[in-house]
């Protein structure tokens, strides 16, 4: 007996496979792509939260009637609103927001969608059936139109209900998603084994299946995180999303639907969008290739 | 099969009792009643008011309510608009087949762009055609639709003046001439395309995933020994698999657009029922708000029904659960 264990732990210690971090990195380094992406994003928040801690908000968000729809020059960068306020300034503070609010929203849905999906996919049965029915539902609801109508009639509308609200309506992919894992997962031999030692299901959905699906659930944050920040700033963008006291990518963009603004003051809205792109790109591309170092299949290296 | 059917449907009752119930109840949070819609004497006094309130039985139980309002609405009679002055079926008609026409065009481009990068990404893959699909599959799902249809209204509708920048028709052709139907395609052509070329993403990805993964199947080897030229290999046994899964999303597919037209149609000031719903939303229109909501949530779960059957139809695995 012993010296079986004695020689299993040589080979382990010869051929130990890489843990789970290690190989997300060097696939990330592999990946020019998502590593300059996630240089970009790197600098982008810095920059962005960096700057927004030496900014006045009241200052940018103050109007001046003497400095409406400026140019871009030295003084304003990128030149001034309808308003004359600064647009270099509210796209600090609009990035800041917009990244800030979809973290929130994305990790609020993330907690939900991961408490329902293990304990759909690992209970099974009536616990599964009832859970699945709500998910069902929900999902094949219009969810633009109803998170627009919500934001119309609750009686108090600021940013923590904002992120309310759609939480409420964004859990459910990533439930269903971690329901099929943790489906798959708890007919496998180790969760079977601990059963019968009569480990309390508790401490085998928390010890041992959520480690099982985690790089799923990093995935799946990611991508949705990009997703969010989308979302948000369309909401905002047709004037159903954050409140104008917040500024976000999204307002600046919305002043294109004024035409004039569309065609003729391309400092306004094309900056801010710029940034929703550049920010929603490079957040896939490192999610992406995540999902690939995630996937032993489609392993690059 | 046809118990399977039976069953979706049957699944599907509940669910659009639980909508109209949620529809109804947001009804009832929105400010303004039935009475807001009509023509009352603005000198009416309070006792009148409430008086025509019991008439119209404002003042009963909810469940009651309830009941009244959903077999009108299952008449189609959602009331009358506060706005337009009119029944809001009358109002929402003419703005539906819009819609319908918009989603019915977006989905031809959608295929008629997907179907050809799918197969050729899937039959190259790894060359630089596949790796060229796949980047700009990659950008398209990274990208949002409003700011996608923003440039694209800047440089084709603005900029370039290609097309026209809003409505659906132009003014000054009458109904009926081929003038008409002209104008009325050209102005649906770059709202459908900004939204197709956004919206091709996930068919491209699916199909080109299915190619690679019959390509190496039994099924294929075995034609390919009998000599079945590579052409026919490809038409007659890989892309029939590979196309099942791609048919069943068209439900799902569908009621994407439907949800998606409320940011493209108020972009391009096209007048269809997202437009109609937003516009109401801000005039405090309730009345035509929950008929258009009831509407679309009603469409959305018809759609996912369409997948669910044709997604049974072409797997039979799926029945069994």
């Amino acid at each position: 007996m012993e010296m079986k264990v004695e020689s299993g732990k040589i080979i382990q210690t010869k051929d130990v496979s890489p843990s789970g971090m290690k190989i997300i990195w060097q696939e990330i380094k592999k990946d020019k792509l998502a590593m300059g992406s996630l240089i970009i994003l790197v600098a982008i928040l810095v920059f962005v939260y960096g700057a927004s801690f030496f900014m006045d908000a009241k200052e940018i968000a103050k109007v001046d009637f003497l400095s409406i729809y400026m140019e871009p020059s030295s003084d304003y960068w990128l030149g001034t609103d309808y308003g004359g306020r600064d647009v270099f300034g509210q796209l600090i503070i609009g990035t800041r927001n917009s990244f800030t609010i979809s973290l929130f929203i994305t990790l609020f849905t993330a907690i939900i969608g991961l408490s329902l999906g293990l304990l759909a996919g690992y209970f099974g049965g009536a616990t599964d059936n009832v859970i699945m029915r709500v998910i069902d539902f929900v999902i094949a609801l219009p969810q633009l139109m109803f998170i627009v109508v919500v934001v119309t009639i609750v009686p108090v509308f600021n940013v923590y209900v904002f992120i309310l609200i759609m939480t409420m309506f964004l859990w459910t992919g990533k439930a269903r998603l971690i329901r099929s894992k943790a489906l798959s997962e708890r007919e496998l031999d180790y969760i079977h084994a601990s059963q019968t030692l009569g480990t309390p299901h508790w401490k085998i959905i928390l010890f041992q299946l959520l480690p099982n699906v985690s790089s799923l659930i990093i995935v799946n944050f990611i991508l949705n995180l990009a997703g969010n920040i989308g979302l948000e700033s369309s909401l905002t963008f047709l004037g159903f999303g954050l409140p104008e006291s917040t500024p976000s990518l999204g307002t600046l963009i919305s002043y294109a639907r004024n035409p004039d603004v569309l065609e003729n003051k391309w400092w306004i809205w094309v900056p801010a969008s710029l940034m929703i792109l550049v920010l929603m790109l490079s957040i896939n591309f490192v999610g992406q290739a995540l999902k690939r170092a995630a996937d032993a299949r489609q392993r690059r290296g | 099969m046809w118990k399977f059917i039976l069953r979706r449907f049957l699944v599907m009752i509940p669910q659009l009792f639980l909508l109209s119930i949620i529809v109804f109840m947001m009804a009832k949070a929105m400010p303004g009643d039935a009475l807001s819609g009509q023509e009352i004497n603005p000198r009416a006094n309070p006792a009148e008011l409430e008086r025509i309130r019991e008439d119209l039985g404002l003042n009963d139980p909810w469940y009651q309510q309830y009941i009244r309002w959903a077999s009108n609405a299952v008449q189609g009679d959602f009331g009358i608009s506060y706005t337009h002055k009119t029944p809001v079926m009358d109002v929402i008609e003419d703005r539906l087949w819009n819609t319908v026409f918009l989603a019915l065009v977006t989905l031809i481009f959608t295929y008629m762009l997907a179907i050809p990068l799918g197969i050729l990404s899937g039959r190259y893959n790894d060359t630089w055609v596949d790796k060229t699909v796949t980047g700009y599959s990659y950008i398209g799902f990274g990208t949002p639709i409003f700011i996608f249809a923003l440039i694209m209204l800047f440089v084709f509708g603005f900029a370039l003046d290609w097309f026209p920048s809003g409505g659906s028709v132009d003014s000054k052709v009458d109904e009926g001439t081929f003038a008409y139907v002209v104008s009325k395609i050209n102005h649906l052509i770059l709202p459908a395309l900004s939204t197709a070329l956004i919206a091709t993403t996930s068919t491209i990805q699916y199909l080109r995933n299915e190619i690679i993964d019959n390509k190496i199947k039994d099924f294929v080897r075995t034609a390919r020994s009998k000599g079945v030229p590579e052409s026919n290999v490809y038409s007659r046994h890989i892309l029939r698999n590979s196309f099942l899964p791609i048919a069943a999303f068209l439900g799902y597919e569908i009621t994407g657009l439907i949800g998606g037209a409320v940011i493209i149609e108020t972009i391009f000031s096209y007048p269809g029922l997202g437009q109609l719903f937003l516009s109401s939303v801000s005039l405090r229109d309730f009345s035509v708000v929950t008929a258009i909501v009831m509407m679309t949530g009603f469409a959305t779960l018809l759609g996912t029904l369409l997948s669910d059957i044709i997604l049974s139809a072409v797997d039979p695995r799926i029945r069994i659960e």
